[in-house]
């Protein structure tokens, strides 16, 4: 398709990742690995300014597609194309110095483990701006580290402390203060509350929705916690054992939702007013390693599974308005006609 | 790094053995660097008619077979023995802190290949390894230092390589690449660094164990020759002395070469949180 | 206190407890004034940020507390028997069968070496009284208690080979083992999936109602343990500031800190601007604390609070709050 739109600042293109499980066996060189499939077959796109949420269990390949994104990762096959320029085929220690690697950033999970111990908050703040940014040490530097700690609301006397010394709070806001250093366009934010008290994910919810209306970034953001991903997204991608099987709006995904799976997400979440809903999945995932590309992955999982589902897998097709489901029950699942 | 002058003392301060280590350790510095200048006697001066004289107000240690005053040699011996502790566990260090980065971080081949170098090391029983090459390098003090090195250096690619493959999977490196660090500068800036408190305990471990090498070469006649003074000849000339009731030519300088190993082993907790930021508060 | 004026159903009760923690800095007031109690069938939910010293309390009833931490103060009777005076003899037996806990976290806290089913029999031949063929018996029917399916085939399975949301079911079936009166949760569904999560809250609260257990489930998420608790302790800095009926808490809190968690807490029906963080962070539990731990971060303090002693007081029938000046009611809210 031509357009003479501009390219959305992330597109993604049948994206594949497969970890080989075992090394081959020396003894039979013709055995074809095992392999697992971590992100098999992904493709979504990103517009510029937009926040997009990724929701999946853990397994599902969500971490796999944020490496893969950030380019620690090398895929196995597919496209990953950042503002119109393939990037994905760049080798990922090459990246470290690509004039692209400061404009695609990434909150971690884990607050203490993703700053290094023998740094202090200054120091972990400036790496990125001395490789990529090319600051010197200079009251330069300082000023700019100084005017990024207020921006994230860190007291810029705590700058000297070191990890340790300070609260998880704290280190999460270090730690974004580190990823917008240099303006990146693109934030990814792996769980970037899952380690923290509900009172201090409020003020860093508060702190990332604030940041992106001053610097006009956009987010993709990783939880497997969708109650926490709706407030700050206008889009959801689900995944589930490394395929996306629901993609749309927030309001449509939550008021909405056409796939089996992202219904049982939604169950899921602990709601005071409404005592808890009957479990609608059951038993265990199936094996992601080698999994049969005829049967459907939520298949056995899945309370309204058919003969249908062990034949063809479901592909995405269209439920609505920018809203896409693969399932071949979907039309039948519709939760406007269930209720 | 830096090491703040408060946390120095603070290490210190905590524990009485730590502290003890320490003042220990900062004697055996002073009389290396000392020795020579508050040796009372010279020596290598030989006089027949001391020979085998007791421990006396003159020759506190007493003196050889040759006359020479035991306590001077045991004092300037400090000097040639530490330095060569001190010279074979850094080179020790240095190249097998680099083998084990590259072979931890890298993995694949340069794991195999470094992976099966020190396996081999590793298949001689060390002392005897240390004897064949001093056998073949020849006597001399270099060569006592290269042949210590090559036998320690297993130890520290290992653990170097074991806690690589630990902190190179933490968040802080993932971190660094993006932060746009290559290869060399994660090794350099986050993996050794981080992986140094670890390595203080074995270096502190292994100079008391150097010093017992170098001595024991020395001891069965590699290494270090007569007349020069050094633990190790000095406990095995005088061990010949000891079956005729002469005790104190092989006892002071033993005393002296378990006083070193003490120290040293003792020293490793204190020097680990020495370069730990984390035991700062 | 004379235990004899415990109500027989109560098989926990906890007065006026206290704990200290000895540090390099300093003694650090770990927990103060804790008193609760949990009766046979209910489930308790003890709620409160990282820090509040809730699981402080529950290493306190299991006295699995380290070296550096004193009980100071207070009772924790267990059947009307004080465990804190009891022998170590009969405070084992006592301990061992009638309190069990479950870990965050359980892949940790299994054997990663040993198979289910021996780790099972271990803690079944630990607790006495079986032979070996009724211990295998017994191991499955542990197993099938907590819905692991195939409990035949998984009763040999490694920790390794089993999902996080299994390894949870295995842990709260060797905590059921010793047939235990008081199950303590602590954090049993944290790093698990929130589909498996519902499946481990269900099975802990269907246990607890069949096997007339007293549960106590700590957790930082308010919505969880609204969710599946008859009752909720709100705990803060090593108070517990409000207790109330889970209803209670949610439609009518009274101790401002009970009330900011609800506004910080993300519900299904909140927008982000509708979500207000907590100002402030706990206070240093070192050295001289005012009678309200809550009053540096509480918009509502004022010279007054700083009165002592606080105590917490029934405000309401079943409704206790410390709080010199709890928030009004709200009026037009179901009561």
């Amino acid at each position: 398709m031509i357009s003479l739109d501009p390219p959305p600042l992330l597109s993604v293109d049948h994206l594949r990742k497969y970890f080989p499980t075992a090394r081959r066996s020396f003894l039979n060189r013709d055995a074809a690995p095992r392999l697992l499939h971590a992100v098999d077959d992904v493709s979504f796109t990103l517009e510029a300014g937009e926040s997009v949420g990724l929701v999946g269990e853990s397994g599902c390949g969500k971490s796999t597609l944020v490496r893969l994104l950030t380019r620690l990762l090398d895929p196995t096959s597919g496209e990953i194309r950042f503002e119109g320029r393939e990037i994905g085929a760049i080798a990922a220690p090459k990246f470290a110095r690509h004039p692209l690697r400061s404009q695609l950033q990434l909150v971690f999970q884990d607050p203490h483990d993703s700053l290094n111990p023998r740094h202090t908050a200054f120091d972990s703040i400036a790496a990125p701006l001395k490789q990529l940014g090319g600051f010197q040490a200079s009251p330069l530097l300082t000023a700019r580290i100084e005017e990024l700690a207020e921006l994230v609301g860190l007291p810029a006397a705590l700058l000297s402390r070191f990890p340790h010394q300070l609260s998880g709070g704290q280190k999460a806001r270090v730690g974004i203060a580190r990823a917008i250093a240099l303006h990146p366009k693109l934030l990814i934010l792996d769980e970037p509350t899952s380690a923290l008290d509900v009172s201090v994910q409020a003020v860093i919810l508060h702190l990332l929705q604030d940041l992106q209306a001053r610097l006009g970034m956009s987010y993709l953001f990783v939880s497997h916690d969708l109650n926490v991903v709706r407030l700050l997204c206008d889009r959801i991608i689900v995944m589930y054992l490394g395929q996306i099987i629901e993609m749309g709006p927030t309001d449509a995904i939550f008021d909405n939702p056409r796939h089996p799976y992202t219904q049982a997400l939604i169950a899921a979440i602990p709601d005071p007013g409404t005592p808890p809903q009957p479990l609608q999945l059951q038993g265990e995932p199936r094996s992601p390693i080698d999994p049969d590309p005829q049967v459907c992955r939520l298949y056995g999982r899945c309370p309204h599974g058919v003969e249908a589902c062990t034949t063809t897998t479901p592909h995405l097709e269209p439920m609505g308005p920018d809203h896409v489901a693969a399932c071949h029950r979907a039309d039948v699942l519709n939760p406007a006609q269930l209720r | 790094m830096t090491l703040s002058l408060r946390h120095t003392r603070y290490v210190i301060g905590e524990n009485a053995i730590t502290f003890g280590a320490f003042l220990l350790f900062l004697g055996f510095v002073l009389l290396a660097i000392f020795g020579d200048a508050i040796a009372p006697y010279d020596p290598l001066a030989s006089n027949a008619s001391l020979a085998l004289n007791p421990p006396s107000a003159q020759h506190w240690f007493g003196t050889d077979a040759l006359g020479r005053d035991i306590l001077s040699r045991v004092l300037v011996a400090t000097r040639l023995d530490l330095g060569i502790a001190i010279a074979a566990v850094a080179a020790s260090f240095v190249a097998g802190s680099a083998l084990g980065v590259l072979a931890g971080y890298w993995g694949g081949w340069v794991d195999a290949i470094a992976g099966r170098v020190i396996d081999t090391i590793m298949a001689f029983p060390l002392f005897v390894l240390a004897m064949g090459i001093m056998a073949a390098l020849g006597n001399s003090v270099e060569n006592i230092i290269y042949a210590t090195a090559i036998i320690n250096l297993p130890l520290y690619a290992r653990v170097i390589r074991s806690e690589v493959l630990v902190i190179k999977t933490a968040g802080y490196i993932e971190a660094a690449k993006l932060s746009g660090n290559t290869d060399v500068q994660i090794m350099l800036r986050y993996l050794f660094p981080n992986a140094l408190p670890v390595m203080m305990v074995h270096i502190s471990l292994n100079m008391g164990w150097a010093i017992l090498n170098a001595a024991g070469l020395s001891f069965i006649g590699l290494g270090v020759q007569p007349p020069t003074p050094e633990w190790g000849i000095m406990v095995a000339e005088g061990a010949t002395y000891i079956i005729s009731g002469e005790w104190w030519l092989a006892m002071f300088p033993g005393l002296m070469l378990m006083i070193a190993v003490l120290c040293f082993n003792l020293l490793g907790d204190g020097l680990r949180d020495l370069v730990d930021p984390r035991k700062r508060t | 206190m004379t235990v004899a004026s415990i109500p027989k159903t109560q098989l926990l009760n906890i007065e006026n407890l206290a704990v200290e923690f000895r540090t390099r800095s300093g003694i650090v007031k770990a927990l103060d004034q804790v008193s609760f109690s949990v009766a046979a069938g209910e489930t308790v939910g003890l709620v409160g940020e990282s820090g509040s010293g809730k699981s402080v309390l529950s290493l306190a009833i299991l006295g699995i507390l380290d070296a550096a931490a004193q009980i100071t103060a207070g009772t924790i009777a267990f059947e009307g028997d004080n465990l804190l005076t009891m022998p170590r003899s009969q405070l084992r037996a006592k301990r061992g069968t009638g309190i069990a806990m479950i870990f965050q976290n359980p892949r940790v806290a299994l054997n990663p070496i040993r198979r289910i089913g021996q780790q099972l029999r271990d803690v079944l031949i630990a607790h006495g009284g079986l032979t070996k063929a009724q211990c295998q018996t017994r191991a499955l029917e542990l197993l099938t208690q907590v819905r692991i399916p195939d409990p035949h085939q998984r009763i040999n399975a490694y920790p390794y080979e089993l999902s996080g949301g299994m390894c949870q079911r295995v842990m709260i079936a060797l905590a059921l083992a010793g047939r235990p009166k008081v199950l303590i949760a602590d954090e049993p569904t944290t790093g698990l999936d929130v589909t498996t999560q519902a499946a481990v809250m269900e099975l802990i609260r269907d246990l607890g109602r069949e096997g007339q257990m007293g549960t106590i489930l700590i957790t930082h998420d308010l919505d969880l343990a609204a969710q599946y608790c008859d009752r909720i302790l709100v705990m803060h800095a090593g108070h517990i500031v409000e207790t109330a009926p889970t209803r209670l808490i949610l439609t009518q809190p009274r101790h401002p800190y009970t009330a900011k968690l609800l506004a910080a807490t993300p519900d299904p029906h909140k927008r982000l601007d509708e979500l207000t963080p907590i100002a402030g962070h706990l206070p240093d539990l070192r050295g001289t604390l005012p009678p309200c731990r809550f009053q540096s971060r509480c918009d509502r303090a004022i010279p007054d609070c700083d009165r002592a002693p606080l105590k917490r007081q029934a405000i309401a029938p079943d409704h206790t709050v410390a709080c010199w000046h709890p928030l009004p009611l709200s009026s037009g809210v179901e009561s």
